[in-house]
């Protein structure tokens, strides 16, 4: 097949075709960025060097972080703790640091308090204070979720199992929990009074509101035979379809993974603990070892930025090597 | 009187549905660190997200140990809370049931729903 571009939409020399084919490397844990439908490579580190000159004209940058795994020792990775730090000094060196950060779930690995306590610990040398978080199912093992709510959750005003919404800079926020109450043989689920939510949490919203839903599970159909989605997810993103741009970010499946789909955009972030297999190229998603010097180009975390006027919003990944 | 008779009856069949429940699956459950499979001693292993065997048979009264060795926690709990559901097991960590009442049991990992598995329990 050759590179051409059939249907350039957006004037800006890639197609869907292109850029699918460029996720295919994306999903690789090589850098890419999309802006309006632009694609560029760059690094944390050359963004630094060049004075921090992608994009220019930002009105709102926040930066997604997900599946730290405190608590996890074993091949794949046996200092997750260090990896987190390295990845908090990434987002210290930033020349703008990001308004925020989302963490898109499994904070811990087994959800001992102490992994919360040593995570809590190492997140205090990042600059940016502000940080939001969905759970992950690592993080409600033993107790649906109790201990997290009461200590990520309260400042939010979170409802039910811990979801809510919060506006900033007129882009809509929507933090979403589908790790709890899972049923067998299923997948990740939102359940009825999360969906309920949803729908009148942005019923009075204009269709030209920025939405960006944040949920640990993939909301779109990654690789069901894996749980790599999320039963009722349709159904939530309904509510959403009449949007001009919505983003959603996920975390999960330990590497980017991208998927447009009309005015939404689909985006799973990489982990900074251990990476986990491509959909389908091994026996069970479970972690996987990689060469120690190839681990930290598989971890890393995703700058968000948001441009008004632009259609969709610019995400940068960036590994830790 | 009569009322004295409506409440034996219905003394009685709280009874039967309690003894009923309790019996139904009777839990010497703990978890260890250690494996030490012994004759009619039953273990299913958790690899790569699956149970293995699927479907276990046993007789009634004989030990089920399940055994995680995924890098990976996970969970054993009765679809129909038949049983009391393990808390999550890390690596090598074990959770042993004993089986009660003849009938078929189907449980889960709550962490991971797609991994489900069997226990048909036979009469000793």
């Amino acid at each position: 097949m050759s590179d051409y571009i059939s249907h350039d939409h957006e004037h800006d020399g890639v197609d869907r075709r292109g850029f699918l084919k460029c996720m295919a490397w994306a999903g690789t844990g090589v850098l890419w960025t999309i802006s309006g439908g632009v694609l560029v490579s760059k690094t944390l580190a050359q963004i630094a060097k060049a004075g921090g000159s992608l994009p220019t004209a930002t009105d709102l940058s926040f930066l997604q972080i997900s599946d730290s795994h405190i608590g996890f020792s074993k091949d794949a990775n046996k200092d997750v703790t260090e990896t987190f730090k390295v990845a908090l000094d990434r987002i210290n060196a930033m020349p703008t640091p990001p308004s925020f950060l989302i963490h898109t779930g499994d904070i811990t690995q087994l959800s001992k308090p102490e992994e919360f306590d040593t995570f809590d610990e190492v997140l205090k040398s990042c600059r940016t204070k502000d940080v939001f978080f969905v759970p992950g199912e690592h993080d409600v093992l033993n107790d649906g979720g109790k201990f997290y709510r009461e200590r990520y959750l309260k400042s939010v005003e979170a409802k039910g199992s811990g979801w809510y919404s919060f506006n900033k800079n007129g882009v809509h926020f929507i933090g979403l929990v589908n790790v709890l109450n899972l049923q067998a043989g299923g997948l990740g689920q939102l359940g009825d009074d999360q969906l309920e939510w949803l729908e009148a949490d942005v019923k009075g919203l204009g269709a030209d509101t920025p939405i960006v839903v944040f949920a640990h599970i993939p909301l779109w159909a990654v690789y069901p035979q894996w749980g790599w989605g999320t039963s009722d997810s349709e159904q939530a993103l309904g509510y959403l379809k009449r949007f001009g741009s919505v983003t959603v970010l996920n975390g999960h499946i330990h590497q980017v993974l991208q998927k447009v789909e009309g005015n939404m955009t689909f985006h799973t972030a990489m982990s900074t603990a251990f990476p986990q297999p491509a959909p389908g190229t091994a026996p069970s998603p479970g972690p996987m070892k990689v060469p120690a010097e190839k681990l930290r180009s598989m971890l890393g975390l995703a700058n968000v930025q948001y441009i008004q006027g632009k259609t969709s919003l610019a995400i940068i990944d960036s590994n830790l090597s | 009187m009569f009322t004295l008779i409506k409440t034996q009856k219905y003394s009685a069949i709280v009874f039967a549905i309690s003894f009923l429940f309790l019996t139904n699956f009777t839990l010497g459950q703990d978890q260890k660190e250690t494996s030490a499979a012994s004759p009619g001693h039953n273990q299913i292993v958790i690899k790569d997200f699956d149970f293995s065997p699927k479907t276990l048979t046993v007789k009634s009264g004989e030990k089920i140990t399940w055994i995680n060795r995924d890098d990976e926690p996970h969970t054993v709990v009765s679809v129909e809370k038949q049983f009391k559901k393990s808390t999550a097991l890390d690596t090598d960590q074990e959770f042993t049931i004993t089986a009660g009442a003849p009938g078929t049991y189907t449980y889960f990992c709550s962490v991971h729903p797609k991994m489900t598995g069997t226990i048909v329990v036979e009469k000793s």
